[in-house]
């Protein structure tokens, strides 16, 4: 099995712990880079709900929502784990988890290091694979279209 | 396809950003020319490269072909989200440190 390693990084910024997590998470639109918006129309807010299973969703300002991921870990100000679930051609993938852990160590009370990790990236080419694997075999469009067939003469 | 074919297709500043129009989803070469100080038949030719290195790939939408990040090859998605990550963290530590918000 292809294997790809972590992406990993880390800053250290002269905040508390819990403001860092705060920043990181409740105001995520304050310093997500703009130009990374996955929605055609320019980034109004990012959203990361503070809870395990919460959605990490991106809002425009003409209203539309895309989703990047969902909140697989949740523990507040020390450690946090999102699911990033955009395939390789930036297209939601409810399929695909790929996991980005941010941990908040802090240095002193108002010194915190912000270690990040974005794992299991192989998953990526796995799921594009698949995908292509399934809509070429039999098991795939074929057997959606006999299904369709069965159903249309039915 | 590895690392080093990939790093080295975006060695060159040009094709680079040539690749970096594609970070926000598939593009057709007109579309990623007109926002380059370059010509269409110079964005195909990077675009090429870029596709040798198994960097990206393409496909027909409608009566277009378009490029796109290609998912399967793993080392361009990890030379993206580095970078990406990169930037992410400097703008959270100017965030951060902005207006003595740090206490």
């Amino acid at each position: 099995m292809i294997t790809i390693a972590p992406v990993r990084k880390q800053v250290t910024v002269s905040a508390s712990q819990q403001r860092a997590f705060t920043l990181f998470t409740n105001e995520m639109s304050r310093w997500w880079p703009a130009t990374h918006s996955i929605l055609k129309s320019p980034l109004k807010q990012y959203v990361v709900e503070p809870c395990v299973g919460g959605r990490w969703y991106a809002i425009g300002e003409d209203g539309s929502t895309a989703q990047t991921g969902h909140v697989i870990e949740w523990q507040p100000p020390q450690r946090l784990v999102l699911a990033w679930q955009l395939s390789g051609d930036w297209q939601f993938d409810p399929e695909l988890i790929t996991e980005v852990e941010i941990r908040f160590i802090a240095e002193s009370a108002d010194s915190t290091r912000v270690e990040l990790e974005h794992r299991n990236l192989q998953r990526m080419g796995e799921r594009a694979a698949q995908v292509r694997g399934m809509v070429d075999s039999p098991g795939g469009w074929t057997a959606i279209l006999e299904a369709f067939k069965k159903c249309a003469t039915a | 396809m590895t690392y080093q074919t990939a790093f080295l297709a975006l060695a060159d500043p040009t094709r680079r950003q040539v690749f970096e129009q594609l970070r926000h989803g598939a593009k057709a070469v007109g579309v990623i020319a007109a926002q380059m100080p370059v010509s269409r038949p110079a964005v195909s030719q990077h675009l090429g490269i870029l596709k040798k290195a198994g960097l990206v790939a393409d496909r027909a939408e409608g009566t277009r072909r378009v490029y796109y990040i290609d998912p399967h090859g793993l080392a361009s998605i990890r030379i993206w989200l580095d970078q990406f990550w990169g930037d992410a963290l400097t703008a959270f530590k100017a965030e951060a440190e902005k207006e003595g918000m740090g206490k």
